[in-house]
């Protein structure tokens, strides 16, 4: 259904799109971080594309990235990025949709903001930062939202593991940061 | 955000006698004000930093994240299966819808949607239907008590508990079901529900008729949710609103009706839209959705047909408990299904449902194993908290409760 917003935006920014694809009826368009802002725009303001409303903004960290059934190149390896930011967006008018993935290296993890663009972006964007850690240039406003600020790391990534606590209240009597061991009571 | 043209005042630094009743003016500076988390209005979850002019509110800081129980964290390292529990907790007024989301999310990547049975499909409208109910009972009921509409609190939660006790009925749980499974439902209706359900709709008819009497022409009711909170349809858009919010502004959208799934494209409803935009034009939209809900129900009960709850694919349903006990193979094959859980294969998809406050989804990359890779959830609680702040713009401190019940946010789907 959407295949034609794909061929338009490949026509219009072949120097911008890496690649493009369908999955699972979703229309998918990865984009080079640098065009964004650009590509984005010509979305929303294009009469033909008129991608008026965002849908969500989140991150995927394949560092452990190993899927059953396909062959060892497609995992994950440390030469390729390790994040890739995802906008859905869809049209009200048209009744298209289509999700922007833009990649991001591990040591460079910024991808520019779209909350100018659509207004909705501004917390998920936040989310994004809190969860993944992804600097969203140009963001107003980029806090934790669901975090304290105080929180050390980035809960959503691979390799942050999910037995660790971080309590804001500290307590002498808890060590800082205990993590939990297999076979060990947590230590009170 | 420390916004250096705002004069911060502290009311616990002044000094005693600039509290004295003999200043005739009040001081010019703004002040800040701390509402919730615990705060009645703010359903325990929610923290909003208030500057404040007097009782008017220049800006409003919302805070979420009272109630961050890590569900994607958490789903990352349950089996498909487990983590339906977890999406019972997201919105826990409509469970159901939240189940049904999970579950098509998952057949979508394993190319189950188009082989569910009808009889599924029925029951799922069915179950959903009735969540979306309760959701709008308790979000309109809970809204009018904030207002100090008593009577039509406890009418309408008194109607939501004949549907919980229903709910109880098909899935064993009041309020958390866990019914819905990947490829179908955990166990088929009660004998006597075609029966029950009909006489508890009616029932609920007789309630709104009340209800609606006492709220609709209510002058305080109205002085309260008339031209408060309004956003324009292209801000409800810019900002993402979706279910009766953005229908309230008048964006013609539903889930339901134009992208359908389940057997939605079977059954007659219309969309109700407003037009101003404002707390008492959601109100109306929610209880025009509650009548059309109604509607649903009743022609889902005439026209479900019997059949199978479960897809026959022996990847997602577990095997007859009789064969379980009795032979080798089927043992094994539960006990893969219980541990391994459910094997999808590698691919990424977003599948939208209308959930009881919009559009909910869910993100789901999977890497062929038994467990999502990443889980993501749209919910719409979160996306309408961030035009809170905006909303409460300019308007007094009193006028928070009616944008915030109108809001419906749900502090388990929003914090996550």
């Amino acid at each position: 259904m959407a295949q034609k917003v794909l061929d338009a935006l490949e026509a219009k920014f072949a120097h911008a799109v890496v690649r493009t694809g369908s999955a699972h009826g979703d229309e998918i368009a990865w984009i080079k971080r640098e065009n964004l802002v650009e590509v984005a725009r010509w979305l929303r303001d294009d009469a033909a594309m008129s991608f008026d409303y965002p849908v969500f903004c989140t991150c995927i960290d394949w560092l452990d990235w190993k899927p059953i059934g396909l062959p060892p190149e497609q995992h994950w390896s440390e030469d390729k990025p390790r994040f890739t930011v995802c906008y859905q967006l869809r049209s009200l008018t048209h009744r298209h949709r289509i999700r922007l993935e833009i990649e991001a290296p591990e040591h460079d993890a910024r991808v520019p903001s779209l909350s100018e663009l659509w207004p909705a972006f501004n917390w998920q964007e936040r989310e994004t930062f809190d969860m993944y850690g992804i600097r969203f240039d140009g963001h107003p406003d980029l806090r934790r939202i669901y975090l304290y600020e105080e929180f050390v790391g980035y809960p959503l990534r691979k390799d942050y593991p999910k037995e660790k606590r971080q309590p804001l209240v500290r307590r002498d009597d808890l060590p800082i940061n205990p993590i939990k061991r297999a076979g060990h009571e947590e230590k009170r | 955000m420390a916004d250096s043209t705002l004069k911060q005042l502290v009311l616990g630094r002044k000094d005693v006698q600039d509290l004295s009743d003999t200043e005739t003016e009040l001081p010019p500076d703004l002040m800040t004000v701390n509402m919730g988390p615990s705060h009645p209005a703010m359903h325990g979850t929610v923290r909003i930093v208030l500057t404040v002019d007097g009782e008017r509110i220049v800006k409003g800081d919302v805070q979420p994240g009272y109630l961050h129980r890590c569900f994607e964290k958490e789903s990352e390292h349950a089996t498909y299966t487990q983590v339906f529990p977890y999406t019972d907790r997201l919105n826990y007024v409509s469970p159901m819808i939240n189940n049904c989301g999970w579950a098509m999310a998952i057949e979508k990547l394993m190319g189950l949607t188009d082989r569910i049975p009808k009889r599924v499909e029925y029951i799922r409208v069915i179950v959903s239907e009735m969540s979306r109910m309760t959701d709008h009972l308790s979000c309109v009921g809970a809204s009018a008590m904030e207002l100090g509409a008593f009577t039509a609190f406890l009418y309408f939660l008194k109607s939501r508990e004949w549907l919980y006790e229903l709910l109880e009925k098909v899935s064993g749980a009041r309020l958390t079901h866990s019914y819905v499974r990947v490829g179908g439902v955990s166990k088929d209706l009660p004998a006597d529900f075609d029966a029950d359900l009909t006489l508890c709709l009616d029932k609920i008819e007789g309630v709104m008729v009340e209800v609606e009497g006492l709220l609709n022409n209510n002058k305080i009711f109205r002085d309260r949710m008339a031209g408060i909170g309004a956003m324009t349809k292209e801000q409800a858009i810019a900002t993402g609103c979706v279910g009766p919010i953005a229908r309230a502004c008048g964006v013609d959208y539903d889930v339901r009706r134009d992208h359908p799934y389940s057997a939605y494209p079977e059954v007659e409803f219309d969309v109700p839209l407003g037009t101003t935009g404002d707390c008492y034009d959601r109100y109306l939209v929610r209880v025009e959705e509650l009548k059309q809900s109604i509607r649903i129900l009743r022609q889902c009960l005439k026209q479900i047909p019997d059949g199978p709850t479960m897809v026959d694919d022996h990847r997602v349903g577990l095997p007859p408990k009789r064969d379980t006990y009795n032979t080798i193979e089927s043992m094994i094959r539960h006990f893969k299904h219980i541990m391994d859980g459910i094997r999808v294969p590698p691919g990424e998809s977003y599948t939208f449902v209308e959930g009881g406050n919009g559009e909910l989804g869910f993100f789901v990359v999977a890497d062929g194993t038994g467990r999502p890779y990443k889980a993501y959830c749209r919910s719409p609680s979160f996306v309408h908290l961030s035009t809170a702040s905006q909303l409460i713009h300019n308007h007094l401190i009193a006028d928070v409760v009616p944008i915030f019940g109108m809001i419906n946010m749900i502090g388990g789907e929003c914090d996550k």
